[in-house]
């Protein structure tokens, strides 16, 4: 098993109202089996023997699903692989010496609540304002009472996959959360039990994407880029078109 | 302590329907007169947030993550099941009950399982209904699977994600609840204490994780939705925040702990591979469809696994299990990977892993069908381990992964307590000593979304629940005891971290209350636990103040609980000296090594009555009876 050294500059805040700043670390020998989440497990028990406050970061079910962990590593949002959140990103792809610079998601709408960790819950909000179908419990449809082709579940399943973690407003020079919204209304709008609230919901969701601060989409697709599941651009070209037809056909 | 399970009379595919025409009702325009607060955002706590809320009642949700969208369900791969028979293949609700209450090796209750398997075809609807993408065929009917060695196919599944759409399916019926104002969220809250007026669960104290403020929120009733204790072993294929406190807190109060000791240990997970590990990866089981399971003859052979001969493998299973092979079910092939492994026979870096290898099934399926079945599973193994199971063996190795045990309670899912409702993975009611794969999402949304709104009315209409604020002294008392807590913890400035005692601690309950128990080893962690206890409150460090964003106290405020609970479950492993399940007593088990169970003096569910901190607690027991199924014993070979 080989091991690295690394220097880390890591962004410190103390609370939403302090400035922050850049404090660098030298780890110790560091294992390259570690995933990265590990790697700052082993700096802030050393932090902590030091009498000095760890470095704070979300993390939850350390499998790439829950959503709750991020940060941007060297200017990329959940590090240098591809579809990777930052909780299976391991140390293997970093060499020895490296130096990473570890920092917050960066967003008008994301406060940052400690460190590395941010507020993220306007992206609730915008799913309150429409992204889902209103069914009450009981008294559904046999399961299998309105066939959906194969192909269109899967895709249905492809936009999905969002795991809600934020890092496609990160990368977005607007803060956008054009991919996450994008991804939702087509989730919704392939399957035939979203369509009857189809003409409401992109306009609401949109609505609310606005006035949680988020900005609008100017095709830089970094989003894409940074997206752990590998969430398509094509879903911000769904959320237009639907938004359009709704904006146009909407009887309300 | 009254233990009546209020099991209705009657045949048993009529009890559900004869209990509910026998519960109070509450008038529609009373609903909105009682607050509900309900703890975990899971698929339990969001689907029994949500339906409640329809139901026009008023519900605060609680959830220790910054989003109700986080919660652990979210990570379950494979499936949930149902008695649907849209394959015709001869399931029914009767053979879904069946099955349960077997795969639970006889040690669950028959009423409440019959129910699970009623409604789990409900289940289904209300997914598809919300807009659930679960996999179909190409005609655009549902598609179904086998899964975890059932005979038929019953099991729903959108990709390897099954856990994320259910939940995310949840979380959109909470989130429209939001909207309309019936529900309010309280993210990154933990509950540290339960409080109890007049002998009725009235309300909650939490922990702001962001500002350390204490808040008291009273309701008419507390649902618990707060996922399994897993954890307690430190590794486990739990998320990093599950934890038992919601749990424990409640069992001080005075909420029975039913069969704690009941852990089920997932035979295909990424073994452990350096001390700084901190969780696990579960790899699906249905890798063992293909996978060969095999270790070297040889002990400490340290040769590459492709230049170890086949005449110098040992295939265990297949050897022992000739019938099921390497099919056999979870309990029964971790606890013979341990074994093997014990015997010095184990591989990789640390010796506790096996081979599960691919190499026969591809050549004779070809490379792109085995690639086309896993190479999802494969891909992530890959991520983790940097190895490729297309060119070497795959390294696995049991880890914790879901706890049958959880709070006892009756057929309304409320526990000893009166008011205290429990949900999920947190109650124990449904798997008995072991839990079939894909039940555990059924049994969290049945909960949810169609027992707690039905059995919830007897104890809002039936019961007196006088008008009461966070004024009321219960209130200060629990906000008292849950601040000194927190003051004793921050003013500890030892010399060993959270995360050392919690390791210390996990590592003694995986050797001696793990897959295999004993009665030395359990006497062993029953003494070795208070001293463990007793070093954490003189000597670990917990850094910062409690008025900021503090993740090391909240952690020590979580193994300071696992540090008692544990005792509970050794306890409970130690009084229960039969074999069952994934409970493996050593001294009870038949010539050739497999588990015997003892129906004549352990046909009961064990249930504790917490008794303060320095008496043992007392021990009661709730007989099971059985009179649809006959007991039989599980056999493999």
């Amino acid at each position: 098993m080989s091991t690295i050294t690394l220097t880390l500059k890591i962004w410190r805040q103390q609370d939403r109202k302090t400035k922050g700043r850049f404090e660098t670390y030298e780890t110790g020998p560091i294992s390259q089996d570690m995933s990265f989440l590990e790697m700052l497990d082993v700096l802030n028990e050393q932090l902590t023997l030091e009498g000095k406050d760890p470095v704070a970061f979300d993390h939850d079910c350390r499998e790439g699903i829950c959503g709750m962990c991020g940060s941007v590593i060297n200017g990329e949002a959940h590090g240098p692989e591809k579809e990777t959140t930052l909780c299976q990103l391991h140390m293997r792809h970093f060499k020895d010496n490296d130096t990473l610079v570890i920092e917050p998601f960066r967003a008008r709408a994301f406060p940052i609540i400690k460190d590395l960790a941010i507020d993220r819950t306007p992206l609730d909000r915008i799913i309150q304002a429409g992204g889902y179908i209103s069914v009450n419990t009981g008294g559904a449809p046999d399961a299998n009472a309105i066939p959906i082709a194969a192909e269109r579940a899967e895709a249905a399943l492809d936009a999905a996959a969002c795991i809600g973690c934020g890092a496609c407003v990160a990368a977005c020079p607007n803060a956008s959360a054009m991919l996450f919204v994008g991804a939702k209304i087509t989730h919704l709008a392939l399957l035939p039990q979203g369509l009857p609230e189809r003409s409401g919901r992109p306009l609401d969701m949109v609505q609310e994407m606005d006035s949680q601060g988020f900005g609008n989409c100017s095709n830089i697709q970094e989003c894409e880029q940074a997206c752990p599941k590998g969430i398509s651009i094509q879903n911000i070209a769904r959320l237009n078109h639907e938004y359009l037809r709704a904006a146009f056909l909407s009887e309300e | 302590m009254n233990l009546n399970p209020k099991i209705p009379p009657g045949p048993l595919a009529d009890k559900w329907d004869t209990h509910r025409f026998n519960s109070l009702l509450v008038n529609p325009a009373n609903k909105r007169k009682f607050d509900i607060i309900v703890v975990g955002a899971g698929l339990a706590g969001a689907s029994a947030s949500a339906s409640l809320a329809e139901l026009g009642y008023n519900v605060k949700t609680f959830c220790i993550q910054d989003s109700p969208r986080r919660g652990h369900s979210i990570a379950a791969q494979g499936g949930i099941n149902a008695a649907k028979n849209y394959p015709n293949d001869g399931d029914s609700i009767f053979r879904l009950f069946y099955d349960t209450i077997k795969g639970g090796d006889f040690r669950a209750r028959e009423a409440n399982v019959y129910r699970l398997a009623q409604v789990s075809n409900n289940i289904i609807d209300q997914c598809v209904a919300q807009g659930v993408p679960f996999a179909r065929e190409y005609g655009g009917s549902l598609a179904n699977r086998s899964f975890g060695g059932a005979q038929v196919s019953r099991t729903f599944y959108a990709r390897g994600q099954t856990g994320q759409q259910l939940l995310l399916g949840a979380y959109g019926a909470l989130m429209r609840q939001v909207h309309k104002g019936k529900v309010r969220i309280y993210p990154r809250r933990e509950m540290l204490e339960l409080v109890v007026a007049d002998g009725k669960a009235r309300g909650i104290i939490t922990r702001d994780l962001v500002s350390g403020r204490l808040e008291s929120h009273c309701g008419h009733a507390v649902v618990l939705a707060t996922g399994g204790y897993g954890n307690v072993y430190f590794l486990s294929t739990n998320a990093m925040a599950s934890n038992v406190t919601a749990a424990f807190r409640a069992y001080r109060q005075g909420a029975c702990f039913a069969n704690p000791s009941f852990v089920q240990i997932h035979p295909t997970c990424i073994p452990v591979h350096g001390s700084y590990q901190s969780k696990l990866t579960l790899m699906s089981e249905s890798l063992r469809n293909d996978g060969r399971i095999w270790i070297p003859k040889q002990k400490n052979d340290t040769r590459d696994p492709v230049e170890i001969p086949e005449s110098e493998r040992e295939y265990f299973l297949e050897n022992k299990y000739p019938a099921f092979g390497n099919l056999v079910p979870r309990d029964v092939a971790s606890r013979n990977a341990k074994e093997q492994c014990d015997q010095g026979k184990g591989v990789g870096e640390t010796g506790l892993a096996v081979y599960l290898d691919f190499a026969e099934a591809i050549a004779r399926d070809g490379r792109e069908t085995i690639r086309s079945k896993y190479g999802n599973l494969f891909h992530m193994y890959e991520k983790i381990t940097a190895g490729s199971p297309m060119e070497e063996p795959m390294m696995i190795y049991p880890a914790v992964h879901y706890t049958m045990g959880g709070l006892w309670v009756d057929y309304n899912l409320m526990s000893s307590l009166p008011g205290l409702f429990v949900l999920g993975e947190a109650n124990f009611s449904d798997h008995g000593a072991n839990r079939l794969g894909a039940s555990a999402l059924m049994q969290g949304l049945a909960d949810g979304y169609f027992i707690i709104p039905a059995t919830i009315a007897t104890h809002l209409a039936g019961t007196e629940l006088p008008d009461i604020d966070t004024g009321h002294p219960a209130f200060q008392e629990a906000e008292n005891r849950a601040s000194l807590r927190i003051k004793k913890l921050t003013a500890l400035n030892g010399k060993r971290t959270v995360d050392d005692f919690h390791r210390e601690l996990g590592l003694l309950l995986w050797d001696c209350c793990g897959m295999a128990r004993n009665e030395k080893g359990l006497r062993y962690a029953l003494n070795k636990i208070p001293e463990i206890r007793e070093e954490f409150w003189r000597n670990v460090v917990v850094p910062g103040t409690n008025e900021t964003f503090n993740q090391s106290l909240e952690r020590a405020g979580r193994v300071a609980d696992y540090l008692e609970y544990a005792e509970l479950m050794v306890r409970d492993a130690l009084a229960r000296t039969e074999s069952c399940g994934c409970h493996f007593r050593e001294e009870s088990q038949t010539e050739d090594n497999e588990a015997k169970r003892d129906d004549k003096n352990f046909s009961h569910v064990s249930v504790w009555e917490y008794n303060g901190e320095s008496s043992a607690p007392i021990s009661h027991t709730e007989p099971l009876v059985f009179e649809n199924v006959r007991p039989s014993r599980r056999s493999y070979k």
